[in-house]
């Protein structure tokens, strides 16, 4: 009897350690997710008890809505815009604090210090610093002789803002997580290379970069599902409108998503919209991927 | 991606990294030189300065903020301007809300994890490879894009407008998971438990006398990620709370939307949401840090 108790608890007690996990997961993260893909071949609205099914009828409309690709290109613009200054900048960072500094938590703490501000203050505080009339960078301009910007209206400028936003609160958090990969490389080889003369510049594009790629790569991939999910920067810029401006000229993915679902309470194609994003972020993994095994294997 | 969490040994460790110099036939390492402090202390003023900010626009009269040259030091209206938000907004009860909503979470996230991070890292059971896998997969998948089946069950279950209705889809998380399983991996030794089993001690015992008082570090550091994500989650309380009854967030978003902005009241509002974790922050921040670099993902 006591020896098949403790069969019993070493074989089987395992599994009641994950069962809570996996049982709010499934219900609450990867149920919605798959029935999201049901809706999605449906006439479904909240107002509506029937649901009609349409079959793919709705992804159809989908590829010919403008709307949809005016997001899609307002995402990827901004994500280009606001990765590439933040990952660059972010390695130079992390290699200025790759050093023997003093007080090394001080100057960490002040890198990720944007990161502990909510994406809601962070979009209402810069929606004023590019306000119109009284943003203080229209100020600046001015007073350099310069024009004032209507950075809401223009495509260009209200995309330039909301990467601003993005730059500001993501550049020190990953500084951090390369600062972690960069302190797994060996202190000789930057020894060595200090003996040989090498410029500090070039031991960070000659050792270190190459040695943390696969973070860099990481950081992408972050990056890219970070950057289907932007929302608040453009809703709150905008004021609270989910068109994202007046011509949709920083409407994102997201935005439009939230403006279909919560606004034309059209679930069935908001849900078509959801699932497309979500294939948008599997391709871009995927390509992520087969770069990532291709580097390692040579 | 597995390749980029360096390995958790413990918050001392990762904040207190750097070697102490070594010395090659009188070559000393170079310690960093002016330059890079008066770079360091550029971007600490670039970080600071949009808080800063808000701090100006919030403590001062909505009218002054036209002038030329606009106010670049601190006004006397703060209190003024608290004042206001908080009858414009009931922020009294949204930092309760959140409060109680982060709390919730941290604990749910924290236990949860610590249980299943046990099981994974030092139990034997099958299919245990084939499970930690799909954790480690499902931390990538932007649950974000489930939020229409989500809010159908809420609206379902009569949960909208409530907290129960933030607070369940934040039970638990596989970022978690994984960082409990990762620690765990490395601060228990194995043959403590196997000593311990030898001893006539049932798993359960094991957890509470053995893993729990070892993870006490990892599961402090993975309460504050967790709360923090919690506080500033915005996107999905949006959607299901209501302005009457919201989170601090909400509360922020509802003040700064409209046709005219009173940019006074909305960046004392972000004040507001912002000083509970500033606080948290400058007391902690060196073990948050310890957390982001031993391998946080961005939620």
């Amino acid at each position: 009897m006591k020896n098949l108790m403790y069969r019993l608890d070493v074989k089987g007690s395992p599994y009641l350690y994950i069962v809570p996990f996996f049982l709010l997961f499934a219900a609450f993260g990867i149920f919605p997710l798959a029935y999201t893909a049901w809706v999605s071949l449906h006439e479904w609205s909240l107002l509506s008890e029937t649901h009609t099914f349409l079959g793919l009828q709705n992804y159809r409309e989908l590829f010919a809505d403008e709307y949809f690709w005016n997001a899609l290109r307002n995402t990827a613009q901004i994500w280009v815009l606001s990765t590439v200054p933040q990952l660059l900048m972010a390695l130079l960072l992390a290699h200025v604090l790759n050093q023997r500094l003093r007080a090394p938590t001080f100057w960490r703490m002040t890198a990720v210090l944007p990161n502990i501000t909510s994406v809601a203050a962070v979009a209402i505080i810069f929606a004023q610093i590019f306000g119109k009339d009284y943003g203080l960078v229209n100020w600046i301009l001015e007073t350099l002789g310069l024009g004032r910007i209507d950075w809401q209206a223009g495509t260009a400028s209200s995309q330039i803002a909301i990467s601003v936003m993005i730059i500001w609160r993501w550049t020190g958090y990953n500084a951090l997580i390369y600062l972690a990969a960069m302190q797994a490389v060996s202190k000789d080889l930057y020894d060595a290379a200090s003996l040989d003369g090498a410029s500090s510049f070039q031991q960070l594009t000659r050792i270190t970069v190459p040695a943390i790629r696969p973070t860099i790569i990481f950081t992408v991939i972050i990056s890219t599902i970070g950057g289907m999910q932007v929302l608040a920067e453009p809703l709150l810029f905008g004021g609270g409108s989910m068109t994202g401006g007046s011509d949709r000229q920083f409407q994102t993915l997201s935005l439009y998503l939230y403006e279909v679902a919560f606004s034309r309470f059209d679930f069935g194609y908001a849900s078509t919209a959801a699932w497309a994003m979500f294939g948008i972020i599997v391709i871009v993994a995927a390509i992520n991927y087969f770069l990532t095994s291709r580097l390692r294997r040579s | 991606m597995t390749v980029t969490m360096t390995r958790p040994k413990g918050d001392a460790e990762a904040v207190a990294p750097t070697p102490p110099s070594r010395r090659y036939k009188g070559f000393v390492e170079r310690r960093p030189g002016k330059l890079t402090y008066l770079a360091l202390t550029g971007l600490a003023l670039f970080s600071a300065f949009p808080l800063y900010w808000s701090f100006v626009v919030g403590s001062h009269d909505n009218g002054v903020l036209g002038e030329v040259p606009p106010p670049l030091g601190l006004g006397p209206n703060l209190f003024a301007n608290v004042e206001r938000a908080f009858g414009t907004i009931d922020f009294a009860k949204a930092l309760a809300n959140s409060f109680m909503v982060s709390g919730a979470i941290t604990i749910s996230v924290v236990l949860f994890s610590t249980l299943a991070g046990f099981a994974f890292a030092k139990l034997a059971f099958r299919g245990r490879n084939a499970l930690l896998v799909m954790v480690i997969a499902t931390m990538m998948v932007p649950t974000q894009l489930g939020i229409i089946p989500l809010y159908m069950l809420m609206a379902k279950i009569e949960w909208t407008g409530t907290m129960y209705a933030v607070v369940a889809p934040g039970l638990v998380s596989a970022f978690g998971v994984f960082f409990m399983t990762q620690y765990l991996g490395e601060a228990v030794p194995t043959e403590l438990i196997e000593a311990a089993r030898a001893d006539g001690c049932t798993t359960l015992r094991i957890f509470w006398h053995v893993v729990l008082p070892v993870s006490k570090p990892a599961a402090a550091v993975l309460g504050m990620l967790t709360f923090m994500t919690a506080w500033n989650d915005f996107f999905w309380p949006l959607v299901v709370l209501t302005p009457e009854d919201p989170t601090v967030q909400v509360a922020l978003s509802a003040l700064a939307s409209g046709y005219i902005t009173d940019f006074s009241l909305s960046l004392t509002g972000t004040i507001i949401a912002t000083v509970p974790l500033l606080v948290v922050f400058v007391a902690l921040g060196k073990h948050i840090i310890g957390g982001i670099m031993q391998g946080a993902i961005k939620g």
